[in-house]
């Protein structure tokens, strides 16, 4: 390495830059870590301290868990999340896969179209899905849910994916064309394989706006038993009355399941992002 | 009967024309290397006969059998890639094996064949190892390996030392010819290198922008190009063209002269210039001479000599070895 690049100072400037923005990522949530251990005066009086041995309570934890359904709530989620990003990647490989290989007639167009919805929030056709999905008896149901995210999350995944199939070797699949695979075999055994990298950043990508999303569980799935946690933790907010004890803690439980998802990922992640930057 | 013949193929792709109408038959047995620079169409042409892209017309027909519309698996041919393809996820013997495991062939001869292309191409200590583990020269072996153990009745290779360095191109090169005299088997050979296709062809097929320019065994194409393009593709280094003056006087537009038929002589007589560069290799030696209103001539010495560039030096050429051609470019 060049002396220049290895300076001190330099370095230094750098990692102070990546802490700062590190700190301020984080600063929300280990507020919300924090004030979960503390009671309902703990929180308000001081909201930026530790909590010591006046303030710390479990209170929050306890009405969570003793509400009983949360549970369920937290399975829902994962179920929605999980098919959902099993769905996205599935579909959204299979279509760039095609995009990519095939020579058609209306490639390009159907690309675009595939594409368009990366510009086009799904929230626009709110009531429209909503109608469609009250037609096929799907509202109150996870799969209403699962299929909205897929519809979500394919338009990037296609984007995505497509330019990282464009990259794989045509000489492996016409070995594999001429070794008498079929193109499923081709797909799955040789290519898939090779952008692996993508399909976990697509993944996480995917994962979050799923895991979060408020709005599609209350329009859509509003029921008792399809109730997701990001939904779960708004019944103790009121109009008056906020239970912040129970809304913390339920949104500090709410970070471990995508937490380990996204560990899961992030080693295939990180040499997705830096794939073709470095070599 | 022959192994393989095109009938009038082509190929557009869009508006392009890629290959324009090729005919050609290949006899069983024969080694033929398609030649040309990048661009002329002729791994557009490899991938037809192995049915990995459609002819826009025109058949092929492979061991007298048609297969326009047969899949690439069905036609009775394996492929050696330029870049190896081996499949990552799959042992070296995996490698070789899948072809034969998709056909149907039972365990036992798979093995056998497997052990046999292993013990041929000196790959088995290598059989468990994965691709990634391999060098290049390894790869393209078993690359190699993986087309043998299927006993083609055609065997193509695209460009297959293209990725390998110099010392093992000149290996694996002798290894190819080898396999073929050993195997018998009908080959046909991409590559832009004519020391390759000059090396290794029974017949060469010379192509330049879709079209065949000529075809013949590559002596025949040294001594006899049909015309300037192969006259100029041909050898290394290029064939010289002068034109005008001296062109018209023995009744050509232009005429070719390889560079061993000319002689450095004393600064007299009609062909006159300066020595612009020398290059020295030993067992020969180029001299670079700037001639007034032509392209620089290359002169090619067996042996070494020692000239001073920048000095004026006289060109004489042997004039039964000087090509002749016309207008259009065609040999008389």
């Amino acid at each position: 390495m060049s002396k220049a690049r290895s300076s001190v100072a330099r370095t230094g400037l750098v990692h102070l830059a990546l802490g700062a923005y590190t700190l301020l990522a984080l600063f929300p949530i280990f507020l919300v870590l924090v004030n979960s251990f503390k009671t309902r005066a703990g929180i308000f009086s001081t909201p930026l301290q530790l909590p010591s041995a006046k303030t710390f309570s479990l209170i929050g934890y306890e009405t969570v868990l003793k509400q009983g359904d949360f549970l369920v709530y937290f399975q829902n989620s994962l179920i929605v999340t999980v098919a959902s990003i099993f769905f996205v990647l599935l579909f959204g490989a299979m279509a760039a896969f095609a995009l990519s290989e095939y020579r058609f007639r209306g490639n390009t167009m159907m690309a675009l179209y595939l594409a368009l919805g990366i510009m086009i929030p799904i929230r626009l056709g709110t009531v429209a899905i909503l109608q469609g999905m009250v037609a096929t008896g799907l509202v109150n149901t996870l799969m209403a849910l699962i299929l909205v995210y897929t519809a979500q999350g394919l338009p990037l995944a296609v984007f995505i994916l497509s330019e990282f199939m464009r990259q794989v070797s045509d000489d492996l699949k016409n070995a594999g064309r001429v070794d008498g695979l079929s193109e499923y075999t081709i797909f799955f055994r040789l290519v898939l394989p090779l952008v692996r990298p993508a399909m976990a950043t697509v993944a996480v990508f995917t994962m979050i706006p799923i895991w979060n999303d408020l709005w599609f569980p209350l329009i859509l799935a509003p029921g008792e038993a399809t109730k997701t946690v990001t939904l779960g933790a708004q019944m103790f907010i009121g109009q008056y009355v906020t239970n912040w004890n129970a809304v913390l803690s339920t949104l500090s439980l709410a970070i471990m399941p995508v937490l380990v998802l996204y560990l899961i990922f992030s080693r295939q992640l990180i040499r997705g992002i830096t794939a073709g930057a470095v070599k | 009967m022959s192994a393989l013949t095109l009938q009038n193929i082509t190929k557009r792709f869009g508006s392009t024309d890629v290959i324009r109408g090729v005919d050609l038959d290949v006899a069983e047995g024969e080694f033929v290397v398609f030649v040309g620079p990048s661009g002329c169409g002729k791994s557009t042409l490899l991938r037809i006969i192995a049915g990995l892209e459609d002819q826009t017309s025109g058949h092929v027909t492979i061991a007298g059998r048609n297969v326009d519309v047969t899949p690439p698996a069905k036609r009775g041919i394996a492929m050696v890639f330029q870049s190896y393809a081996l499949y990552p996820h799959l042992t070296v013997k995996g490698n070789m094996g899948l072809a034969l495991k998709q056909e149907g062939v039972d365990k036992g001869e798979i093995e056998r064949r497997i052990a046999a292309a292993a013990k041929m191409l000196h790959l088995e200590a290598l059989l468990e190892r994965r691709p990634s583990e391999l060098s290049g020269g390894q790869r393209q072996r078993v690359a190699i390996g993986r087309a043998i153990v299927r006993q083609p009745k055609l065997f193509l290779f695209d460009e297959p030392l293209s990725n390998l360095d110099a010392a093992l191109r000149v290996n694996t090169r002798i290894e190819i010819a080898n396999l073929h005299r050993v195997l018998g088997a009908t080959m046909i050979y991409v590559t832009h290198d004519q020391v390759e296709a000059m090396t290794l062809a029974d017949k060469i097929v010379v192509l330049s922008a879709g079209k065949i320019e000529q075809v013949g065994r590559p002596i025949d194409l040294y001594n006899k190009p049909a015309n300037l393009f192969v006259a100029g593709f041909i050898g290394s280094p290029k064939m010289n063209f002068l034109k005008g003056a001296s062109a018209e006087k023995l009744g050509a537009t232009t005429i070719g002269i390889r560079p061993e038929h000319i002689r450095v002589v004393p600064a007299v007589g009609e062909w006159q210039g300066k020595i612009s560069h020398l290059e020295q290799l030993g067992s020969d030696t180029f001299v670079y001479v700037a001639m007034e209103g032509a392209e620089p001539i290359t002169v090619r010495i067996v042996g070494q000599a020692d000239f001073e560039v920048g000095s004026t030096v006289g060109l004489e050429a042997d004039v039964q070895h000087i090509h002749r051609f016309d207008a259009d470019g065609r040999a008389i």
